[in-house]
Order: structure tokens, then C-alpha cells, then sequence
């Protein structure tokens, strides 16, 4: 049955390496979107993600997500990665493959961090991805990609437009009620301190994201090649489809706008990529850019402070890719008949199987993750004090700031003798005039 | 006319700002620079080096008013600037021998904002 492929296995070796600099990229992209004295608070919360998820993936993530267990999520079979060894898994290693799914995991917690950035905590943050992985990712992960009841229902996600990205808008947008609008929101102009990081930011998730979506296929095949080629053209279609959004409404060509639209056009790329011809994926990418686009203008006219727009980008553009794959996918391409080569009977119901796909996401993570952050707050505080807030949270959570010239700073030397105390300046009485 | 030059905290900027807007100071020059006032050693660490940072990020704003405006640019700055812990910042009040309004070429109280104050102070000329 199960032989490894020499070819495959490069393949997947290269891919997961890419899907793990999404989250450093990530980083960068968000980093550059928020205050400077955010910036490296801001970075880490992706950062931290790759260690954190990390291990939580090893210990027990992988095993709830894919070892065998019920219609809902895994067993126990895989806690520690015990009997997760060199045999094939499918083409692969089975250590492979659980690696490779484990820098979907990172790369899915890390998004949620742009709803509540530059307000909440980092230690209750990095506890709150720790469960969020546990409870939410890994049991969604396994309906639709283990043994779980939307596989089974059918449910198309290639590369996790449902699994990765409504997921995490989903529990973005209850982080960002639950841990309160930033105390600026709505009332100051709050804006990015770096947008040449924000553009780097994209170009190194679009690149991550060839073994993203290519890598999916588990496989170095013509499915391959081809989720590859709409990893390129779909963002392409909706950089150029969002440029021309943004001459329509503002009259200019955004740079933040075109790294948006990269990311949007990826988003909704992700769950169609291997079922869909590249022509079909240049007209999803152009078709998703709309609904974030007006997503993005009336969030940032609500009381909802998702700051880095977290909803409109994954969300908006996860659900719509998710529903547009049942409208576009063809069976000629690897995926089921959608729509519009199964016609309405066969593709009503795969469009059916969409929605109910995203729904049952969308509902699963925002219940969860409302519980686990409340639960969360009962030991820490989610929000850092009003006054770090003010100040920034690079100094007080994390001891360092972004941009540091070095003037004022005198060493500190462990084993000196504690320094004297500062020398008094004894100012001669003169005169006693005033 | 008199130059007040007020230290203050960078995140409370936006608050004076808008406190001066509101009583019509329209002129100001703003300087990013940093200090030091008696505000508690901040330690950070990068790479197991350890540092005691002995300057502040701070504010520098400049502002030429009027001698009838002084009095209420200083009371909105200090209003908008305290938090009450050590930090928060100076104000220097000095003299000044001229002022030249370089597009118009008016000097002096013309060229200083606001040229009449609300109340019925009058300023020097």
C-alpha cells in the first residue's frame, strides 16, 4: 500500500521548511503594521508561536488531530509522537507528514495574535494559543482532514482556507471583543510604523506559501504543480484586482493595500488550489478581493478593534475561497465537480458542503475560544495595564525596544560590586538670594 | 512675546497636542529628544548584556506665544502632560527679542501665535 517516494519526500522536506517562515514572515508583516513602540511585541507574539505550538504539537496536538479516534477528534495514540517513526504515510515519512502539518499549526495561532495586538499580555497570549491549538486547532484539523465528520460530509479544503484561516478569524475576532478594543481605537490615528516590513512581510508569506499549498498534496505530482501555479496567480489577480479598488476609491495605489491583496488573494486561494483550473484561480483571487476590501472599511468604522483586520483578510477571504471552491472546482483538476461543471444538482450541494464546512468552524472556534479566553482570564489579566499601554509594550513586557540607538545606556556588569550610590551633587549655598 | 519650551512624555503628545489646539495655540514646533530627570533606571537586556538605559525617550515643543497667552498655554500643557510620577517633564518660559514671521515678514506679537488673546490681556507691542 503506503511506498515511500524519494521525490515526495524532498518535496515535503523543502515544503515544511517554507510553511515555517510564513510565521517569522507573518512577524514581519504585522510588526510593520502597528505603533513603533508595538513593534517588537507585536513581532514576537508570531515569533513566540513557532516555539510554543511547537511543542504543544508534539506533545499532544498531533495526536488529537490525527491519530485515530472518533467523528469529532483524535486519540491518544501519537501523545509524545510515540509511533510517529520512519514508516510511509501516504508517500512520505510519517515524521515527516507530522511535521509538515505541525507548521500549519504554528502559522494558524500566530494569525489570531493581529486582533489583539498591542493590548494584550504576552504571557496570557502565549497561553491562550498553548490551549487554542489543543481545543480548537487540532480538533478542527482533524474534521476535516483526519477521520473527522466534514471529511466524511465531503468538505473540500486543500490546504486549510476552513482548517487554517476561518478558523483563526474566528477566534480573532471573539480575542479582540473579548480582550477589549485598544484605549486609541475609534478616537487617535493609529498607524504603520514600518510599511516597507509590511511589503517584505508579504513577499516572505507568498513565498512560504508555495509549500503551503503546493506541499498539500503530500506529494511532488502534477497536483502539486498545479496547487503551485495558483499559489502564484491568485494573489496575483487580487494584488492587481485590490490596486484597482484602491485607484477607484482613494485615487492612489496603497502599498499596504498591495500586501493586503496578496494576502487576501492567498487566503482564498488556499482551500481551491489543488481542485481548480489556474484560470479559475485568477478569477477567485480577482472575486475575493471585494468582500474584504468592504469588510476592511466598515470594521474600521465599528467598536470591533481587530487591529491588524485578521477578520476581513482570513476570514472574508477564507470563507469566500471556501465557497468559491465549490462553485469552480472540477473533477478534470483532482477535486470534486463544483458548480459550474456539475451544474446545480451535483455542485449545489458541494457549494451545500462548503457552507456548512465554514459554519461549523466559525461557530466550534468562536464558542471555544470565547471559553478558553474567559477561563484564561481568571489567572492572568488579558490586558496589560493602561499605562504600559500608553508607554508601549516592548519595554515592559519584553525588557527591550524595537529601535535603540544606545545613548544613555551604560553596561551593567554581573559581577561588579553593586554600583555606589550616585554621587551627590552638593551645590554650594551661594549666596542665598532668591 | 515669550518661547516656551515644554519637556514632556512621548504618550502624552496626543493629549497636548489636542489640549493646545483647543485654546487656539496654532504654532508649535515639536523635537523628538531625550533626558534625563530622576525618573527610575529603566534595565534592559539584549544578548545577556545588561544595560541601564540613563535616558528617556522624551518631547520637545516649541512654542512662541504672546506674553497675554502664557499663562493658559501653561496651564493646558501641565493639565495634558502630568501623570503624577516622576517623568512627566519641564516647562521653560523665556524672554524672546524678536520674532520674524517668514512668509509675511510681520515681527514680533503679529507673528507669534495667537496675535490677540482671547481675554482682553493685552500683549506687548
Amino acid at each position: 500500500m503506503d511506498a515511500l517516494s524519494p521525490a515526495s519526500t524532498a518535496w515535503l522536506l523543502t515544503a515544511s521548511a517554507l510553511v515555517l517562515l510564513m510565521t517569522p514572515a507573518l512577524a514581519f508583516f504585522y510588526g510593520g503594521l502597528v505603533r513603533r513602540k508595538n513593534a517588537l511585541n507585536t513581532m514576537m507574539m508570531s515569533f513566540a508561536a513557532t516555539g510554543v505550538v511547537g511543542v504543544v504539537w508534539a506533545t499532544l496536538g498531533y495526536s488529537l488531530a490525527f491519530s485515530p479516534g472518533n467523528r469529532w477528534i483524535g486519540g491518544l495514540d501519537y501523545v509524545l509522537l510515540r509511533g510517529v517513526g520512519l514508516e510511509a504515510n501516504g508517500e512520505v515519512p510519517h515524521l515527516l507528514f507530522m511535521t509538515f502539518q505541525g507548521t500549519f499549526a504554528v502559522i494558524t495561532a500566530a494569525l489570531i495574535s493581529g486582533a489583539v495586538a498591542e493590548r494584550m499580555r504576552f504571557g496570557a497570549y502565549l497561553l491562550f494559543i498553548a490551549a487554542w491549538t489543543l481545543c480548537v486547532y487540532a480538533p478542527v484539523c482533524h474534521w476535516v482532514w483526519g477521520d473527522g465528520w466534514l471529511a466524511a460530509l465531503g468538505a473540500l479544503d486543500f490546504a486549510g482556507g476552513t482548517v487554517v484561516h476561518v478558523n483563526a478569524a474566528a477566534a480573532a475576532v471573539v480575542a479582540a471583543l473579548v480582550v477589549g478594543a485598544r484605549r486609541d481605537h475609534g478616537r487617535r490615528a493609529m498607524l504603520p510604523h514600518n510599511v516597507p516590513f509590511v511589503l517584505l512581510g508579504a513577499g516572505l508569506l507568498w513565498f512560504g506559501w508555495f509549500g503551503f499549498n503546493a506541499g498539500s498534496a503530500l506529494a511532488a505530482d502534477g497536483v502539486a504543480a498545479l496547487a503551485f501555479a495558483n499559489t502564484f496567480f491568485a494573489p496575483a489577480a487580487a494584488l492587481t484586482a485590490w490596486l484597482l479598488l484602491d485607484l477607484l476609491v482613494t485615487g492612489r495605489a496603497t502599498a499596504v493595500g498591495a500586501a493586503t491583496g496578496v494576502v487576501v488573494g492567498l487566503v482564498a486561494i488556499t482551500p481551491a488550489a489543488g481542485f481548480v483550473s489556474p484560470a479559475a484561480s485568477l478569477a477567485i483571487g480577482a472575486l475575493a478581493v471585494g468582500p474584504s476590501y468592504w469588510a476592511i472599511l466598515r470594521r474600521s468604522r465599528s467598536r470591533l478593534d481587530d487591529s491588524l483586520e485578521v477578520a476581513a483578510a482570513h476570514g472574508m477571504g477564507g470563507i469566500v475561497g471556501a465557497l468559491l471552491t465549490g462553485v469552480f472546482a472540477g473533477a478534470a483538476w483532482g477535486g470534486a465537480s463544483g458548480l459550474i461543471e456539475g451544474g446545480l444538482a451535483a455542485g449545489g450541494r458541494q457549494v451545500a458542503v462548503q457552507a456548512v464546512a465554514v459554519l461549523g468552524t466559525l461557530v466550534y472556534s468562536g464558542v471555544a475560544s470565547f471559553l478558553l479566553l474567559n477561563m484564561i482570564g481568571l489567572v492572568v489579566p488579558l490586558r496589560a495595564t493602561s499605562g504600559d499601554e500608553r508607554r508601549g509594550l516592548d519595554g515592559p513586557q519584553h525588557g527591550e525596544q524595537a529601535y535603540v540607538d544606545g545613548d544613555g545606556a551604560v553596561l551593567l556588569l554581573p559581577d561588579a560590586t553593586p554600583p555606589a550610590e550616585r554621587p551627590q551633587l552638593t551645590i554650594e549655598p551661594a549666596a542665598a538670594t532668591s | 512675546m515669550k518661547l516656551i519650551t515644554a519637556i514632556i512624555r512621548p504618550e502624552r503628545l496626543d493629549d497636548v497636542l489636542a489640549a493646545l489646539f483647543a485654546i487656539d495655540v496654532r504654532g508649535l514646533t515639536m523635537t523628538r529628544a531625550a533626558g534625563h530627570g530622576g525618573e527610575l533606571e529603566r534595565v534592559e537586556t539584549y544578548r545577556g548584556t545588561t544595560v541601564k538605559m540613563e535616558l528617556v525617550d522624551k518631547i520637545r515643543l516649541e512654542i512662541g506665544v504672546s506674553d497675554g497667552f502664557v499663562e493658559r498655554t501653561i496651564e493646558a500643557l501641565v493639565a495634558a502632560a502630568r501623570t503624577g510620577e516622576v517623568g512627566d517633564g519641564k516647562i521653560f518660559v523665556t524672554p524672546v527679542e524678536r520674532v520674524v514671521r517668514i512668509r509675511t515678514g510681520e515681527v514680533d506679537a503679529a507673528a507669534v501665535t495667537p496675535a490677540e488673546p482671547a481675554s482682553a490681556e493685552s500683549s506687548d507691542s
